[in-house]
């Protein structure tokens, strides 16, 4: 059990220096951190799906977008208290996933990705073209941090807010990947005529697969919202989609440590890039060919294959 | 009683008559070769009883129940059990993970969201037994990726066997084996329940006389010729297209 045990070593290790981060980065280091995490638990979501269900979905923007703006428009436009409009956002996220999940998965594959980008379009156009409601493209600036008897307005108290909210999806996302039910989605991702003719009801397990992702996305969007203060249709934007799909295949897909890391560096690279160049996607472009050509199972997958290769030795 | 009755089941692929009025019935507990040359229709037929494609007409009956629209999982939990001519496991999980999505689904516990995988304890004992069965002793925490084909062969029926179906389906079990692997997958056969039915595609006339209480030949299809070894080495038509006469 000592793989187990270096494993639980390095997960406290990993715990105790999130939380003593803010104790040794300056404020802006730490408002970039706080953005990691919310951009991890996005990535993650969208593993879910990618990873360890196999539908590639190029429109997981529209659960983090959709749960953003639910945040904005309940505390903006109904002076809704901002803590009760956070499960409003994850419950909006949700059920946009559940009704948007019978389409999609009328398809598979490529068609797949088409669909589920098409219905993130709506949304977007949606935000974009209703100008009366959600400003358009200039966005909805002034949404308030909730306050829970204390203040999030301040970074440290905010990074521990979205530390602690990120932990809890963390384990539960864990606890999902492995139970039976993840074993399941593996298998669909693996075989989906073998697992229907071994009696599952493979449908049903990607219709809950979806919805949970788009509810863990929801979490990440809500959070977003609050941390920049703002919400704009670029949230919702198929740029916004495409880039979680880079931090999962970055990282490295089927896993949950691997999306967290590609969605740390890229939050990471973006802030570095964009401060001298204006070209940032063109920069993701070719980040995600180099990926696919050199490193097809992520960074998590060049970590497996050089130890086993050590090993070998 | 009939545990599978296909009922004049007819199916085109964009003009080519694939199945063309099949009609067939397995009596309980018959153990039911179908030969036939490539191209014949057997795997067609396969694939309109498990349900993964739907015949342009006809009925396919399963214990009494009609079964022609439901779904392939719908059926599997009415006790059909199939394998894959081309072998479809999962590569990336482990043959123990594999064999328990097997026992999992037929157990049909629903999705257990956050059930433990370590409640499966209780499976591990069976999983470990059908893995003997199978000549797969020892190969649990393996990738599925990782084994030979003969053995992935034999996780194929392992797979199909988990469930204890009423009925299974084998689609060319031993074709691609050696010698040695036949004989393992032919005794594994031997020893199944004899209370469950089969019916099985096999292209080795050997395998096939010993397994088969009854043969069912099938050419362009349709179904050409029904009966025992004698009867079948004895039909005219069925040696002049299947056994070589030109």
């Amino acid at each position: 059990m000592t793989s187990r045990l270096r494993l639980l070593i390095a997960a406290v290790a990993v715990v105790a220096l999130l939380i003593a981060l803010p104790a040794v980065l300056r404020p802006y280091s730490l408002g970039l951190s706080t953005k990691m995490l919310i951009f991890a638990l996005f990535a993650m979501s969208l593993d879910l799906l990618l990873g360890y269900t196999g539908l590639a979905s190029l429109g997981h923007a529209a659960y983090f977008g959709v749960a953003a703006y639910t945040v904005a428009l309940l505390t903006l436009r109904t002076g809704v208290n901002s803590g009760i409009a956070f499960p409003a956002a994850l419950a909006a996220a949700a059920v946009t996933g559940a009704l948007f999940a019978p389409l999609a998965l009328r398809a598979r594959g490529s068609y797949f990705l088409m669909i589920t980008f098409a219905l993130a379009q709506v949304v977007w156009s949606v935000a974009f073209g209703w100008r009366s409601l959600t400003n358009g493209d200039d966005g909805m600036p002034g949404v308030v941090r909730p306050n829970f008897g204390f203040s999030l307005n301040n970074t440290t108290a905010f990074y521990y807010f979205v530390l602690a909210i990120f932990g809890l999806c963390a384990l539960v996302l864990v606890g999902i990947v492995n139970s039976p039910f993840g074993r399941a989605l593996r298998g669909i991702r693996d075989s989906e005529s073998r697992m229907q003719a071994l009696g599952y009801d493979v449908w049903r397990y990607q219709y809950v697969a979806f919805v949970l992702a788009a509810a863990f996305a929801g979490i990440a969007g809500a959070l977003y919202a609050y941390y920049n203060r703002f919400v704009g249709p670029e949230y919702l934007y198929v740029v916004q989609s495409a880039e979680a799909l880079i931090m999962v295949i970055l990282g490295g897909a089927g896993t949950l440590i691997g999306p967290a890391i590609g969605a740390a560096l890229i939050v990471f690279l973006e802030d570095f890039v964009s401060s001298m160049t204006a070209h940032w996607v063109l920069v993701l472009g070719v980040i995600y060919v180099l990926v696919t050509l050199f490193a097809p199972h992520g960074l998590i997958g060049l970590l497996v294959d050089f130890r086993q290769r050590r090993s070998a030795k | 009683m009939t545990a599978l009755s296909v009922e004049n089941v007819f199916r085109n692929f964009g003009g080519v008559a694939a199945l063309s009025g099949v009609s067939l019935e397995v009596a309980d507990g018959e153990r039911r070769v179908l030969l036939g040359p490539n191209g014949a229709g057997k795997t067609t037929l396969f694939h309109a009883i498990s349900g993964n494609i739907m015949p342009s007409a006809g009925r396919i009956v399963l214990f009494d129940i009609d079964i022609t629209r439901l779904r392939p999982d719908q059926r599997a939990r009415l006790g059909l059990a199939r394998t894959f001519q081309v072998t479809n496991l999962f590569p990336r999980l482990t043959v123990l993970d594999s064999v328990l999505l097997a026992l999992g689904g037929a157990a049909g516990r629903g999705l257990r969201l956050f059930g433990a995988l370590a409640d499966d304890r209780d499976l591990y004992g069976e999983a470990d037994g059908l893995l003997d069965r199978c000549g797969l002793a020892g190969t649990a925490p393996r990738i599925v990726r990782t084994l030979s084909y003969g053995e992935q062969r034999q996780l194929e029926i392992a797979l199909a066997l988990a469930g204890k179906p009423r009925l299974l389906l084998l689609d060319e079990p031993t074709a691609g084996l050696s010698p040695a692997e036949t004989r393992r997958v032919v005794g594994l056969v031997h020893e199944l329940p004899r209370d469950m039915t089969i019916l099985m595609i096999e292209h080795d006339m050997d395998v096939a006389f010993e397994l088969a209480d009854r043969i069912a030949v099938m050419h362009q299809g349709r179904l050409i010729a029904e009966g025992d070894e004698a009867a079948i080495r004895a039909n005219q038509q069925v040696t002049d297209i299947y056994l070589g006469a030109e």
